[in-house]
């Protein structure tokens, strides 16, 4: 009972700070529609620097009090900062887009704090004159905590009272519910976001500084917390603050009482419950239908085309290349390269199939991937399964898995799709991570290697022939009548109902096609690598796919092929000239993402039509 | 023959408290155009979604052919013989002119599960055919996102024909149309339901085009059916004239050509 008692009291103080977090990011996405990625960097940037401004300001409440309250000032400012100079220029690209340019700033923040503070995790001083704790009913419960516990409440009803009393409040409300609005009462529409990212980032800044004494302050806050926040906001509705508040409420008890009763499935169970809420309530408990829906976004997508023939007949020599080459360079490391690279290439193509021509955002195309790997893995680790029936197993397993998570996902759209893609992905990871017995969990899968007949060079031509193939099926599939009514219903579904097409059985068809190419890849990754870790299938590995995607642009076939050797290539050679690769990458894709909205294909492609039509 | 190729029966549908369309019956006959016509806000394109399946009637029935499709999805409503345009053209972006009636021919051919064969090669002929009848020969490669809006209206138009309709369904076929343009366009359409024996069911703002080409008029006013006839015995229609006295709709004048329709 009293154990009861102490866990729901701990429920409370983590609701409280996801509460905080969550609101801000619930706020910003409110107005300007934008998934701010970034959002947990800031929650971490609001840990470390109140861990300087505090311990290098005079001890006492004053020192703690105050030093939290500047950190949470600067990081609003930093927010602020961040909008005007990217995000501002972005509100019009599509969302995935958003997404990745936010990641951007998530790699750059994660450097930027490595280069500032250090690798070590920093303790950071208890708050004055709560270091104690309290009898609750015989109970001893830590004092800060239960201070804690009271700041939620009280943030929720400032900003209540800053949304229902103040012109800016109303003006926020206005924004939320109806974009259009704002731009017809005249305001300046700019100052208003600005001025909104202060609020939101500042309240993820102040969730950050408030850690300080209750964990150590380092560098994974940032993920842990986003994937936390993104499921609060989405379980309570995007844009929502009493969602996000009953939400968080909701996550934070949940995993209290997890802990409790399933202590070996607590990670599922939170993600479980997000899959529940949006496959029953798809925008949430309290999300609403956007009033007015820009009629219909159309960025008309380019026509997709074959490829002109000097185009062709480049990719052809660049494949023979990457056929007859390899044996001639010296040593195991260009293989590996070129293996990895091949892979790569299949596991970005199986994406653009649902992201380009199915025009659904995907979060969590790793589980399929890491499903395919671990699928191929476990045969071989339980049933001594040789390389080759391992590896047919692994579309087969990936594929099941999107038939299941395919059925749920392809009925949502946009954001909240894409939320759902990245909650089951997480139910795929936690079940990897957490069933040690099956999976051994953290420490992998081991011993995964090719069979004897298949050496370093013989596995890289494996690898490349099933990209190669892989990559060309998906090319003939996107061209047929079956890939043009998947383009059809992303177009126009009204259109495509109407001539008889049903949009959801060949939404759910084209995902699990791209999840069973996407589980070819991961099965060719367990062999090449000769294990799997729980990171084939984490969030860090979704984003790749999608960065290489995003890279080489969606509208083109071509795109993820080169979107996905651009990305290897450069991962590669970052990682090995400096430790700072996160910071040189991010600062890449948001070069990137501001000078070419359209990917790299579709910069080289409008080149090259520029240039054969002088004039 | 059989009376009526489409037939609505006390159709009703509400949003909230008001009701769109109330206790709505009339039928399509084999081959007729029939307009429906009617202020802004009358119910017209809630009709056309109960009509093809967008949206389930709260009560009433319809009929294709004699057999109930009350509720079907619009894809079986297309499947069984209804094609359809709609207020806001409708069509695929990405898509050249020529692919985007491909498609529909291969949809109508339930050829769009073959996942195998190139899409290009499949119903092409039949598409320029369609494309020849509605004027768009010209416009076949360009893709449908950079046409003019009267070009995307015959797009539509041909998209619609793919599935050989026995009812053509058009919201608005002419609207944001140069006037002369709109003429034409109606034409084409009546022309080419005569050489099918299709019927058309369109509603229209202007009345030079309800009167040149209307076999007969329906009238809607807030949801419901407050005339039915010929175009003279509609135009002699006291509570039409009442309906529409103000909003430039005068049926004593000849209306004179080219001049701009009532403002809607
Ligand atoms: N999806 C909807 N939700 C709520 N009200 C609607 C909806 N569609 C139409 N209405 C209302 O139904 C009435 C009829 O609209 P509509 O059928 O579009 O008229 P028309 O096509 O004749 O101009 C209008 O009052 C309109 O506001
Ligand atoms: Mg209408």
């Amino acid at each position: 009972m009293e154990n009861l008692l102490l866990q729901a009291l701990n429920g409370l103080a983590s609701a409280s700070s996801l509460f905080l977090v969550a609101s801000g990011l619930t706020v910003i996405f409110g107005v300007t529609r934008i998934v701010n990625f970034a959002h947990g960097s800031l929650y971490m940037l609001g840990a470390y620097l109140a861990f300087s401004i505090v311990t290098n300001l005079p001890r006492g409440h004053l020192g703690f009090w105050g030093g939290v309250v500047l950190a949470a000032l600067a990081v609003g400012a930093i927010g602020a900062v961040l909008e005007m100079l990217l995000l501002r220029r972005i509100y019009r690209a599509p969302e995935l887009f958003q997404l990745l340019a936010t990641f951007g700033v998530v790699l750059v923040v994660q450097d930027v704090a490595l280069l500032t503070w250090g690798a070590q995790d920093l303790l950071g001083p208890r708050a004055p004159g709560l270091r104690g704790s309290v009898e609750l009913l015989g109970l001893r419960f830590p004092l800060y905590e239960l201070v804690l516990i009271g700041i939620g409440p009280v943030v929720l009803g400032l900003l209540l009272l800053l949304f229902k009393r103040t012109r800016w409040g109303t003006l926020v409300r206005a924004a939320t519910q109806d974009r259009e609005m704002v731009g017809a009462l005249g305001v300046n529409q700019r100052w208003l976001f600005t001025s909104v990212f202060f609020v939101g980032s500042m309240l993820a800044g102040l969730a950050g500084a408030l850690q300080l004494p209750r964990e150590s302050v380092n560098l994974h806050m940032d993920l842990s917390t986003i994937t936390e926040v993104f499921v609060v906001v989405v379980v309570g509705g995007l844009g929502s603050l009493p969602g996000a508040a009953l939400a968080a409420l909701l996550i934070g008890e949940l995993h209290a009482f997890g802990i409790l009763i399933f202590p070996k499935i607590t990670l599922v169970l939170v993600f479980l419950v997000m899959a529940v809420v949006l496959v029953v309530r798809p925008r949430g408990l309290f999300g609403k239908a956007q009033v007015a829906q820009a009629a219909v976004a159309s960025v008309a997508e380019p026509v997709l085309g074959r490829a002109p023939p000097q185009l062709k007949w480049l990719g052809l020599v660049a494949l023979l290349v990457a056929v007859v080459a390899p044996p001639y360079l010296a040593g195991d490391y260009a293989l590996i390269v070129l293996t990895d690279m091949a892979i790569a290439v299949l596991f970005a193509a199986s994406l653009h199939f649902i992201m380009g021509p199915g025009g659904m955002a995907s979060f969590g195309h790793a589980a399929y991937f890491g499903i395919g790997a671990y699928g191929a893995a476990l045969l071989t680790k339980w049933f001594a399964a040789p390389m080759v029936p391992a590896l047919l197993a692994a579309p087969f397993c990936a594929g099941v898995a999107g038939v299941i998570f395919g059925f749920f996902c392809v009925r949502l759209s946009g954001v909240y799709s894409a939320m759902l893609t990245l909650a089951f992905a997480q139910i795929a990871w936690s079940v990897a991570f957490q069933w040690v017995e099956l999976t051994g969990g953290d420490n992998g899968v081991l011993g995964v290697w090719p069979d004897a007949w298949a050496t370093k060079l013989h596995f890289y031509w494996l690898a490349l022939g099933c990209s190669v193939v892989g990559t060309l099926a998906l090319r003939r599939i996107a061209l047929s009548p079956f890939g043009y009514a998947l383009r059809a219903q992303r177009d126009n579904t009204l259109r495509a109902e109407a001539i008889g097409i049903n949009a959801f059985e060949i939404r759910w068809v084209a995902f699990v096609l791209a999840a069973g190419f996407a589980g070819v890849a991961g099965g060719l990754f367990a062999f090449a690598k000769g294990s799997v870790f729980p990171t084939a299938l984490d969030i860090p590995r979704s984003v790749d796919a999608l960065l290489m995607v995003l890279l080489g642009g969606v509208q083109t076939l071509a795109g993820p092929v080169l979107g996905a050797l651009a990305f290897t290539g450069l991962h590669e050679q970052l990682v090995r000239a400096t430790d700072y690769w996160r910071l040189v990458l991010g600062g890449v894709i948001l070069l990137l993402v501001l000078a070419f909205p359209q990917g790299l294909a579709g910069a080289v492609r409008q080149r090259w039509e520029a240039r054969r039509r002088p004039g | 023959m059989r009376r009526y190729t489409l037939e609505a029966q006390n159709i009703q549908k509400s949003f909230g408290g008001v009701r769109a369309v109330d206790q709505v019956s009339f039928g399509v006959r084999p081959g007729e155009m029939l307009a429906l016509i009617g202020p802004n806000g009358a119910g017209k394109s809630t009709c056309f979604n109960l009509l093809n399946g967008h949206l389930k009637p709260d009560g009433g029935q319809v009929k294709l052919l004699g057999q109930d499709i009350t509720g079907l999805a619009p894809r079986r409503v297309w499947k069984r013989g209804v094609g359809r345009t709609f207020q806001i053209t409708a069509t695929f972006g990405s898509m050249t002119v020529r692919e985007n009636v491909q498609l529909a021919l291969q949809s109508h051919r339930g050829e769009l599960a073959r996942i195998w064969s190139p899409a290009w090669r499949l119903r092409g002929g039949q598409a320029d055919t369609l494309l020849e009848r509605v004027g768009l020969a010209g416009q076949a490669r360009r893709p449908c996102s950079v046409l003019a809006y009267g070009d995307l209206k015959r797009v539509e138009l041909a998209i619609a024909l793919a599935n050989n309709p026995r009812l053509l369904l058009m919201d608005e076929p002419t609207a944001g149309m140069a006037p002369a343009e709109r003429v034409g366009l109606m034409a084409l359409v009546a022309e080419i339901a005569r050489e099918r024996g299709m019927s058309v069911l369109f509603t229209e703002h202007d009345m030079d085009v309800v009167f040149g080409h209307a076999d007969r008029v329906l009238v809607l006013d807030r949801g419901r059916l407050i005339a039915e006839g010929t175009p003279d015995e509609v135009r002699a229609n006291a509570l039409v004239q009442e309906v529409y006295l103000g909003s430039g709709f005068e049926p004593e004048a000849e209306p004179e050509p080219g001049e701009e329709p009532p403002a809607c």
